[in-house]
């Protein structure tokens, strides 16, 4: 019987650090079996147990691609007594993950379909997972057009700005990177909330459909947004957070009405979220 | 299933203490006011003259609290930050005495713990290596509603022996081929049809007795976002202190929180359970809580009981009217009424 808590043993081999306030950092993990790193078949949207013995796991999206191969890519906000701890350790420490855990965004439904990412702050993780994903010349063709709507406080905040900005250069996806407010007098993108810049920025809903994830105040101002611009609640897909344990279904305390986030989560569409109780 | 025995009271004791040189075996036994399950070992006096335990025997195959793996946390150690499995014992156990409700229980619980995704291996192997023996109830308890949620006082499902209190004897009932093949290597005489009769008007004057039902109609029919909205959580909640009595002593709440704790350079990552009562349950690292109010987790219990669940395996409600909750909840909450409530 496959032990479901039990973590592969990993190594990290590169710590980034991403803002300017160094909350957050990027941390690589290679695998130190091959044979696990076979069994760690992901997709965009999913998340992984980060397991520090002696500390504890915490839930974390999986922030790099599948179609980046060899390691595994987690940003992680400094929080409490795990994140803290994490934040400390070094290149080269061992440590363990388990996953990878929950469902994905709908790709095999958003096939053929334009795309529109809206992300704010830190939750741009499985996000940015996403757009590399479609990205890759594999599977660029399978979808329509790619737009990227993503804020933070100020410049300072964005995650992965070097990636960003050679996003902005292609021409096969349309950036609006934003920040509520900006003191560089150089700054050339946008200046103004994410609900805002999605309102002028995003023209159409045909054929598209929107992933939405950043802090509770940002997701509640952009849903009406998209719902004026004609998404129906189906194609409006969020990813939610709730504290979990187990992170299989077992240990109770992430479900929203019977869904638990960790295993029939995280992601769930508007539509469906309007049938359950608000408890996230 | 083969054929009942029946056997007097005294033999039937002498069986199952010889049965411990086969199985680990847990009795219930006296301690002060109540009953508890204890392993039958020199000292132990098993005594079946009682009405429950007063803790569920859940904790006989999901432990309060139970390593789950181990690792060394200092660099120059071998095998350092790597978690491994720590050892447990898997070896046959036979738990005699345990009320249908109980055993009925367990499989409510299974549905959590052995799902077609996922498989926890402790709760499984330790389920898989054990032999239940019922003991039916002659006189159920005022706070006693298996009939309505459960098989019961004389249910058979989660058994495999059903014993009846037949005065100075036990008839004894093979209900699966596992109880079968132990009761098969027994001595004892084949339960005549006499007493056969009078095993089943115990069981029809037992269930007289009971008097609580419901329909649970309401409950798959209704949504979850309208009982989520009812206005009575707030007066169901009203008296409730949070002291997670209620699941604590439950047979089918399976909740559990995951710690590591370190003793010197050794980590053990540990299993406990735990109390959706409790607002640090579901508190984010943000601050955030999204069930910060006490009503709102009182609802969660309820609605988990009695809603979620009926949804999420289409197979009744995840409680086997044991009662345990109505007796000990020191303000008199009464999980009757609110099925009532539900499905009113
Ligand atoms: C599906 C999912 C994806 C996530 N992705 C990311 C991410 O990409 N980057 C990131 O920085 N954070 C992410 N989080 C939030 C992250 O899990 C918490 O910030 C983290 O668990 C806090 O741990 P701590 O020990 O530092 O905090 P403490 O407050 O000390 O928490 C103690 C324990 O509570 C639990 N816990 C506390 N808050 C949360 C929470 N919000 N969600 C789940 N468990 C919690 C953890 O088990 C933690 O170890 C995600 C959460 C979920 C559920
Ligand atoms: S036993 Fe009663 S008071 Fe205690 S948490 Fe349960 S319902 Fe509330
Ligand atoms: S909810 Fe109460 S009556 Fe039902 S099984 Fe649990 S303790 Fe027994």
């Amino acid at each position: 019987m496959k032990n479901p808590y039990l973590p592969y043993p990993v190594k990290i081999d590169d710590i980034v650090v991403e803002t300017e306030d160094k909350n957050l950092k990027t941390f690589k993990f290679v695998f130190l079996n091959p044979e696990d790193e076979a069994n760690f078949k992901y997709m965009p949207g999913q998340f992984a147990e980060l397991s520090v013995p002696g500390k504890g796991e915490i839930p974390i999206g999986i922030a790099s691609s599948p179609t980046e191969k060899g390691y595994l890519t987690f940003t992680v906000n400094k929080v409490g007594v795990v994140t803290t701890f994490l934040h400390n350790m070094k290149v080269g420490d061992i440590m363990g993950i388990r996953g990878p855990l929950g469902n994905w965004y709908p790709w095999e439904e958003m096939e053929g379909k334009n795309v529109v990412i809206i992300g704010g702050g830190f939750a741009f993780t499985t996000l940015r997972s996403s757009v590399v994903y479609m990205l890759h010349p594999q599977n660029r063709p399978k979808f329509g057009k790619i737009t990227v709507v993503y804020g933070a406080r100020n410049p300072g905040l964005l995650l992965y700005k070097q990636e960003l900005m050679e996003w902005e250069k292609r021409d096969d996806i349309e950036m609006h990177i934003t920040v509520d407010a900006a003191d560089d007098p150089n700054w050339k993108y946008n200046v103004g909330f994410v609900p805002a810049i999605t309102e002028q920025k995003v023209k159409s809903s045909e054929n598209a459909y929107a992933i939405v994830c950043g802090p509770p105040i940002m997701i509640k101002f952009t849903q009406p947004v998209l719902e004026k611009l004609g998404f129906p609640p189906e194609r409006i897909i969020l990813s939610l957070e709730n504290r979990m344990k187990c992170a299989i279904g077992m240990c109770g305390r992430c479900n929203v009405g019977d869904q638990f986030v960790c295993k029939d989560g995280p992601v769930f569409s508007l539509a469906k979220l309007r049938t359950l109780p608000p408890e996230y | 299933m083969g054929t009942s025995k029946v056997l007097k009271k005294d033999e039937w004791l002498k069986v199952i203490e010889d049965l411990r040189k086969g199985y680990k075996v847990f009795v219930p036994t006296k301690e002060g006011d109540f009953h508890f399950f204890r392993e039958y070992k020199d000292g132990i006096r098993p005594d079946l003259n009682f009405s429950n335990t007063r803790l569920s025997p859940k904790g006989l195959i999901y432990p309060q609290s139970e390593r789950m793996f181990e690792c060394p946390l200092s660099k120059d150690q071998e095998g350092a930050f790597i978690l491994k499995e720590s050892p447990k014992d898997f070896g046959p156990q036979l738990v005699v005495g345990i009320r249908p409700c109980d055993a009925y229980g367990f499989l409510i619980v299974k549905r959590n713990f052995d799902n077609p995704q996922y498989r926890d291996p402790w709760w499984v192997r330790r389920y898989e290596s054990t032999t239940f023996v019922g003991l039916g109830c002659n006189e159920p308890c005022p706070t006693c509603f298996c009939n309505a949620a459960a098989g019961g006082p004389f249910g058979e499902e989660g058994l495999d022996l059903l014993m009846w209190d037949l005065g100075d004897e036990y008839l004894i009932k093979p209900i699966t081929e596992k109880g079968s093949n132990l009761l098969a290597k027994v001595e004892g005489k084949e339960a005549q049809d006499g007493e056969i009769k009078e095993a089943e008007s115990l069981k029809k004057e037992s269930q007289k007795k009971m008097d609580f039902s419901f329909d649970i109609t309401p409950l798959k029919n209704k949504a979850q976002l309208e009982l989520f909205n009812e206005p009575y959580w707030e007066d169901v909640a009203f008296s409730c202190i949070n002291c997670g009595t209620c699941t604590y002593l439950c047979p089918t709440c399976w909740c559990f929180d995951i710690q590591d704790e370190v003793y010197k350079n050794h980590c053990d990552r540990i299993r406990n359970w735990d109390s959706c009562m409790f607002p640090l349950f579901t508190l984010h690292g943000s601050g955030h809580n999204p069930r910060e109010k006490k009503f709102q987790r009182v609802r969660q219990r309820f609605m988990h009981k009695l809603k979620y669940y009926v949804d999420k395996y289409g197979n009744g409600i995840q409680c086997s009217g044991c009662g345990r909750c109505v007796r000990y909840c020191p303000v008199n909450i009464d999980i009757r009424n609110v099925i009532g409530l539900m499905c009113g």
